[in-house]
Formats: structure tokens, C-alpha cells, sequence
């Protein structure tokens, strides 16, 4: 139905050409789900924003043919375009929130789209518009009519995004990273519903995503794509177990699941045996009926509802759960970012709530309870260079002098393993695992006892991701540190964490080691969060 | 410093270098700008004529080799009260722009980052300010404090604090709860430090636009300003009074007199108004690639 051939684009930008895709043959047959996976500027989103035409200003297709249905979409005009987009082809962006008009109520949004296609008349609108909604199974679609934008969730904003795409009854879908950002157990519904929908109209649909659990159970056939070039294709069965490219290996290998160590997400030949750890088994942070509640528009919202956990020097515990569950609202308490309601911190035999916000920066327990963020580009200053980001908390946390102090920011550079070149520039001309190699170095920098990771490779490749977590893992061991990990990621946390908290609407569902609550879960939650995972371990043999 | 990454400057310059490169216009607003600042330094050592020094055997004489924006009612060369008046022009504005950037960064600041009633009260506050007309309050300030150049400086400087107060809050306010902020706070920074040191900065390049169309607006002003008699008074050359006092002969066919220093008072303005994205390209890092 749709076919791609030797496609190349383009982009101008101030350093010059740069070929984003190069070469790319593929078909999309009727009916089938085509995956395609690759990291970041891998050209995969490039790839079905050419066929959409709508590159952006600097980008032009150079060369190939794109033929949807006997029209050929390179050549055809700007007009032809736009009756393409929406009723033929329909697209889904990333993020759900921003893909929405946020001043103008869900369903004028949708009765719009059906509008420019004359799919609906004044009249006939509304019902047509209502019986989407129900379609995508939003529940009281005559209320949610009404709704706007930020009334509503992402899973939930999500689903009007689908039910504007489909309103037009397209034959091609397009889902560019469609459940990125949301919660796994929303990911899993939101991606049942695609499923659905298009296995109803007989739709074709392209599923771009970085996750190669979610495209292994989704789609029918995978391409992978690096460096703006197709890798590898197959059936998801054949792909994941006979993978031939060293490329598609390597992303296998680095995709965290079950069976696997921490260490099996790297190459073979940069896996080294991970160091002993050093564990004096002294608790080190005890959390004791912690309760955090805001003062809400609707009376108070309850945050975190009375927990707690012992935390043992050189263990490292996780938090886990989805969002609004209370854990970075935990650990924002225990980091000493926000002041809790009522119940103790006690860190080292000190109850550490009770000292002011304000007095706590310059607290001598400050340096001993560091984070890292989970945006490494929202966490650095961007007027700041990586050198004047590290040295940030030696300069203010430690004795140092001037000139030890630039020995200091070398050393941890070498620990995180930032080349040094690297050190003079500032965050915007880093890349993503750079960057969170920059926040780590920050957060050792001062020898903290207890590092807070809040989903600290949540943004990242899943290759950068399996290298930063080797790297937590090795620090770990290195520093004697005692790791409290934040995270939504089952199979992250089984990797890194020997002991784990379930967390669901600010209360405590189940907590143990991380074998066994993730092998023999006992609440009914933490079974649903197992299963909404996707995962690689289902179809790899 | 042996590697360097704590000084700057080499990058710096090489930056402004690169980004008046890659725009001509803002190349030719800082070509102009060097010019009017070279007339404010050196103008009464430059000039051909005494400004002040009347001739009256030689009055109203049109453009000339001599002279040549022409000479005035009492004979004076036209040309040398224009650029001599450039220092004190642009004293006023500089002075007002700088008074009002400092007043309202601190009190935007302070509003946008902790909120709450101080917000309340300030935004109220300048509200009040934003809805009082220049010319009334400057006449309200000459008359309750004296018909000085310092006091056309205060009005301007007031009225202008809104503006700053209001651009620094929003953007001191999308970044009170960014992660670089928290990280800041847990690398031992007080809450000064962190507004002061890391947040209030990265305001910096959409102010640099306000400032440079303010002080074309505070140039406007002081003129205007003098124009009714406020502030500058005569014989101080000083464009305002030069275009009001020409004014009156525009009739009778001396039309050099208004129009000259009017010209000059538009080019700096427009200077100013060219300046804005070059200043803000040069004070954001992220222009650099």
C-alpha cells in the first residue's frame, strides 16, 4: 500500500548539509504494523515526516519515491497534501498535550478535523464527534465533549489524539513514539487500543519507537534504523532471535530483561566482573510514617500517606510506581527539596525533617544526601558550562582550595568517564548521555552517603542507558554509596536495586528483595505493572 | 588556570564576532552605536564650533560647506549642538534604563521567586505605576522636587520599572522550580544565591531586547520631555529643545533647524531598536554553537 524507495533527506543547517535518512527502501503492506526502531537521530522520525511532507524549513527529500496507493507523495501538491493528511494517512506525536490545541475543548478539536475532511456537516458533528470519543473508550464521551486539554490526562489526552487521527477513517496510521511519557500501565491500554482500532478498519499503521519490547509485541514486521540508514528487517521473532547486524545485537543486548545482568547489557568485550560491595549493614536512613499532603482546590490532597522503610548503608532500595504515586514526592522529602508534613527522617540518628528548608543548604549533612535529576537537560544551568556545573557543589560544600578544587572536577570527570575536552561546554552542545554523565559527576562530587536517583536513564538510549547504569553500578562500589532509585522501570530496577517499594496513591502496596516481589508479586498491582511491561524476554528464547 | 574552562573571554569575543557575522543588521546597529558613543565621549573636542557661542551676524544661514546643518536664531553652528548634545542624550536614557533594570530585576525577582503576598502587593504596585501617564508624573516630580536633569531621570526611570519588574517575574518564575535550580540548592546554595547567581541570568537575553527598545524609548522621552520645558533647559544643547525651538522657524522656511537634530534623535532610536537581537544572540550561550 505504501512503498519507499531510496528516499534520502536533507537538512541545511549552519554546519552544513547533514543527511539525515539515506537510502531507505520500505513497504507497508494492508493491514500490517510496521515497526521501526532506533535511538535518537537515528532518522526514523525523519523517515515519516518526509512521507507526511512536513520536514521541516531546512529539510528536503533529495532524492526516492514515495507511492502511497498509486499517488506519488513527493511530487503531489501542497493542496493534494493537506486531503492526504488526516482522511488518508493520520499521524500521532509523541507528546499527547502538546499535540492539542490547549484553549479549545476536546471535542470542537475533533469535530474541526471532521469539518476540513466533510466528513461531518454543522449538524451531524457532535454525534459523530461523541461516538469517536466513545470509540477510543473514554468513558462519559458527553462530558469529556466538553473537556479541555489540561482537565484531562496523558493517557487520557492520548486517546483524543487517536480519536482525532482515526476520526476520518485514514487507511495509514502513523504512531511516533505514542506511549513515551506515559505510565507503563497506561502504555499498555493506549497500545491495545491502536491495536484494536486497527485491526477493526483494517488499517495499516507505522509504530516509531525506541522501545524494542513494545515493537516485538506490536508490530508485524520491524525495520531498524541507525545513522539514517536501514539496518536489519524481519518478523519480530525471527529479528530479535537471529539478529544479523551487529547493531540490532547490540540494542538487543542493551535492552534491560529478566534474566540479564547488569553487566550483559553492554558489548561482550567492555564487559568487566563488577566489584565487590562494601555493606556494614548499619541502617543508615530510616523513613518513619512520612505524610505529605497539599493544601488543594478541592480540600487536601494527600501525597504521600504515612510510609516507611529502613534503608541499610550500601544497599540500594527502589521506588516504584506510576506517576502520582507519591515516590518523587518522597523523595523530594528525603533529599530535603520539600518539607514534610508530619514523620521523621531520621539520617545517621538524625531527624533530619525537622531542620529548616532554608538552613539546610548550608547544613554539614547537605553534602551527604545528593541527587541526580531525571532531565539532565532541565538540571543543568544552561549559563553554565559542565566544568562550572561540577565545581558548583565543591565550591560550596567543601574546603577545597581553588586549585584542588580544578583537580577534583579532572578526577570525577575520569570517574564518570567525561573526556576532559568536554568539561568547557555547555549543555546544549552536549548529547543526552553526556549530559547525564555531567549530573552524576555533580552528585558524587561531594562523597554523599545517599544518592537519590530519580530516573536517572529515563531520557536516555537504551544503549546509554545500559553504559550509565554500569556506571551507577560500578560508582556504587567504588564509593560505598547507598543508592535510593526512583523509577517506573521494573526491568531498570531489577538490574540495579537489591531491595524494592511498590508505591500506589501515596501508601506502600508491597515491599521486599527485588526477586521476589518481582517473581512472586503478592498485590495485584505490582502483578499488573509486571505484566503491562513490555517485554523482550516474552519473544527472545 | 592552566585548561582554561573558567575564563571565558576568548569564546566570548569570538562569539560576538560570529554573531554579527551571521546578521549585518545588528553589525550596522553596533557600527552606529560606536559612533554616537564616540560623539558622547569626544563631542566637544570634535566639533568645529563652540555650541554655545552665538554669532548673530551670521543667524539662520541654510546648510553650507561652513556650516553644515546651517546655524540658528542666535547664530550658532547647528552641526556641533547636534553631536555635542549626543553626551547628554544619551547620558538621561543610559542612567534611566539602568536605574529602572536594576529596581525592576530586583523586585521581579523577588516576586517571581517566592510568591505569595509579596507577589500580590508588588504586581498591584506596579500596575499602579503602568497606569500613570510619563508626562504627568514628570511634571508631578519637577514640581515637587525642582526643574532638574536628575529628576527627569527618576520620572523615567519609574515608569519604565514596570516592564523590567514584569519580564524578569515570568521568567524568574518558569524557572523558581527548574532542576538546575534544585541542584543548585543541593550543592549548598542559599536561596539568594540560587535566584541571584542561577536563575536570574538565564533572564537575561529576552531582557537584553527590552533594554535596548527602552533606551530608544527613554531617548524619546527625555526629548519629548524638554520639548514642553522639562528637565534640559536652554541654551545646553540637547536634541528635544533644539527640535522645539526649531520648530518655531519651520514656517518661516528654516526648516534645518527642527529637522536636524530631529534626524539625529530618530537614528538613535532606530540604532537602539536594531541593537535588541544582536544583544540578545551575544548574552545567550545557547547561540553558540
Amino acid at each position: 500500500m505504501l512503498s519507499i524507495k531510496d528516499l534520502a533527506v536533507d537538512f541545511q543547517t549552519r554546519k552544513g548539509v547533514v543527511h539525515a535518512v539515506r537510502n531507505v527502501n520500505l513497504h507497508v503492506d494492508k493491514g500490517e504494523t510496521l515497526g521501526i526502531v532506533g535511538e535518537s537521530g537515528s532518522g526514523k522520525s525523519v523517515t515519516s515526516y518526509a512521507l507526511m511532507r512536513i520536514l521541516d524549513a531546512g529539510g528536503t527529500i533529495t532524492a526516492g519515491d514515495i507511492v502511497y496507493s498509486g499517488i506519488d507523495l513527493r511530487h503531489s501538491s501542497a493542496r493534494d497534501m493537506r486531503n492526504i493528511r488526516g482522511r488518508e494517512i493520520s499521524m500521532i506525536f509523541q507528546n499527547p498535550r502538546a499535540a492539542l490545541n490547549p484553549i479549545r475543548k476536546v471535542g470542537h478539536q475533533l469535530e474541526d478535523v471532521l469539518k476540513t475532511h466533510s466528513q461531518a456537516t454543522r449538524y451531524d458533528a457532535r454525534a459523530k464527534a461523541i461516538s469517536m470519543l466513545e470509540a477510543v473508550q473514554i468513558r462519559n464521551a458527553e462530558e469529556r465533549y466538553h473537556a479541555y486539554p489540561f482537565e484531562l490526562s496523558g493517557g487520557m489526552c492520548q486517546r483524543i489524539v487517536i480519536a482525532i487521527a482515526l476520526a476520518c477513517n485514514p487507511q495509514l496510521l502513523i504512531a511516533d513514539e505514542p506511549t513515551t511519557g506515559l505510565d507503563i500501565t497506561t502504555q499498555k491500554t493506549v497500545m491495545d487500543l491502536i491495536q484494536s482500532l486497527s485491526q477493526e478498519r483494517q488499517m495499516s499503521s507505522i509504530l516509531i519507537t525506541h522501545d524494542l519490547g513494545l515493537a516485538a509485541q506490536y508490530c508485524d514486521r520491524i525495520v531498524v534504523m541507525k545513522d539514517g540508514e536501514l539496518v536489519e528487517t524481519g518478523k519480530p521473532k525471527s529479528l530479535f532471535n537471529n539478529a544479523q547486524h551487529a547493531y540490532t545485537r547490540k540494542l538487543i543486548a542493551a535492552t534491560p530483561r529478566k534474566n540479564a545482568s547488569i553487566r550483559d547489557l553492554l558489548p561482550v568485550e567492555e564487559q568487566q566482573p563488577l566489584p565487590e560491595r562494601s555493606q556494614s549493614g548499619e541502617t543508615l536512613l530510616r523513613v518513619n510514617n512520612l505524610v505529605k499532603t497539599y493544601a488543594g482546590k478541592n480540600g487536601p490532597v494527600h501525597a504521600v500517606k504515612g510510609i516507611s522503610f529502613d534503608l541499610k548503608q550500601g544497599k540500594s532500595l527502589a521506588l516504584v510506581g506510576e506517576s502520582g504515586c507519591g515516590k518523587s514526592t518522597t523523595s523530594s522529602m528525603i533529599t530535603r527539596l520539600l518539607d514534610c508534613s508530619s514523620g521523621e527522617i531520621i539520617f545517621n540518628g538524625q531527624d533530619i525533617g525537622k531542620i529548616k528548608l532554608r538552613d539546610f543548604a548550608q547544613h554539614e549533612m547537605r553534602k551527604d544526601i545528593q541527587m541526580v535529576f531525571q532531565d539532565a537537560t532541565d538540571s543543568l544551568n544552561p549559563r553554565h558550562s559542565a566544568f562550572q556545573s561540577i565545581l558548583e557543589p565543591i565550591k560550596h560544600l567543601t574546603d577545597l582550595r581553588s586549585a584542588k578544587r580544578q583537580d577534583r572536577v579532572y578526577e570525577l570527570a575520569d570517574l564518570v568517564g567525561l573526556p576532559h575536552s568536554l568539561l568547557t561546554r555547555f549543555p546544549h552542545q552536549l548529547s543526552g548521555g553526556q549530559k547525564a554523565r555531567v549530573g552524576i559527576a555533580r552528585a558524587i562530587a561531594v562523597n554523599p552517603q545517599l544518592l537519590i536517583l530519580d530516573e536517572p536513564t529515563a531520557a536516555l538510549d537504551v544503549s546509554i542507558q545500559a553504559i550509565v547504569l554500569n556506571l551507577l553500578a560500578d560508582l556504587r562500589a567504588k564509593l560505598g554509596m547507598t543508592y535510593l532509585f526512583v523509577s517506573h522501570d521494573l526491568h531498570v530496577v531489577r538490574l540495579l536495586c537489591d531491595d524494592v517499594i511498590v508505591m500506589k496513591d501515596g501508601e506502600i502496596v508491597e515491599m521486599g528483595p527485588v526477586e521476589e516481589v518481582m517473581d512472586q508479586p503478592k498485590s495485584e498491582y505490582t502483578q499488573s505493572l509486571l505484566d503491562a511491561a513490555p517485554s523482550l524476554s516474552k519473544i527472545v528464547e | 588556570m592552566s585548561m582554561a574552562p573558567t575564563t571565558k573571554s576568548d569564546g566570548f569575543f569570538a562569539h560576538i564576532f560570529y554573531v554579527l557575522r551571521g546578521n549585518p543588521i545588528t553589525a550596522l546597529a553596533f557600527i552606529l552605536l560606536a559612533f554616537f558613543i564616540v560623539c558622547a565621549l569626544f563631542g566637544p573636542l570634535i566639533v568645529p564650533y563652540d555650541p554655545l557661542a552665538s554669532n548673530t551676524s551670521n543667524a539662520l544661514k541654510p546648510p553650507s560647506s561652513d556650516h553644515w546643518f546651517g546655524t540658528d536664531n542666535l547664530g550658532r553652528d547647528v552641526f556641533s549642538r547636534v553631536i555635542v548634545a549626543t553626551r547628554l542624550d544619551l547620558l538621561i536614557s543610559v542612567s534611566a534604563v539602568a536605574l529602572s533594570f536594576v529596581i525592576g530585576s530586583i523586585l521581579g525577582s523577588i516576586a517571581g521567586y517566592w510568591g505569595g503576598w509579596l507577589d500580590a502587593i508588588l504586581n498591584r504596585l506596579l500596575d499602579t505605576i503602568m497606569a500613570f501617564p510619563l508626562f504627568v508624573l514628570a511634571m508631578g516630580i519637577v514640581a515637587a522636587l525642582g526643574n532638574t536633569i536628575e529628576n527627569i531621570v527618576y520620572a523615567t526611570a519609574l515608569i519604565n520599572i514596570p516592564f523590567y519588574a514584569r519580564l524578569v517575574r515570568a521568567e524568574v518564575n518558569i524557572r523558581r522550580d527548574a532542576g538546575f535550580a534544585l541542584a543548585a540548592k543541593l550543592a549548598g546554595n542559599s536561596d539568594l544565591r540560587v535566584l541571584a547567581v542561577h536563575i536570574f541570568p538565564n533572564a537575561l537575553p529576552p531582557m537584553m531586547v527590552q533594554i535596548s527598545l527602552n533606551l530608544g524609548w527613554a531617548i524619546l522621552n527625555a526629548a519629548g520631555l524638554s520639548f514642553i520645558g522639562l528637565g534640559v533647559r536652554p541654551p545646553t544643547p540637547e536634541w528635544g529643545i533644539m527640535v522645539a525651538e526649531g520648530a518655531n522657524f519651520v514656517i518661516s522656511g528654516e526648516w534645518w533647524l527642527a529637522l536636524f537634530p530631529g534626524l539625529w534623535l530618530m537614528l538613535a532610536v532606530f540604532t537602539f531598536n536594531l541593537l535588541g537581537d544582536g544583544l540578545r544572540d551575544i548574552v545567550d550561550p545557547r547561540k553558540r554553537t
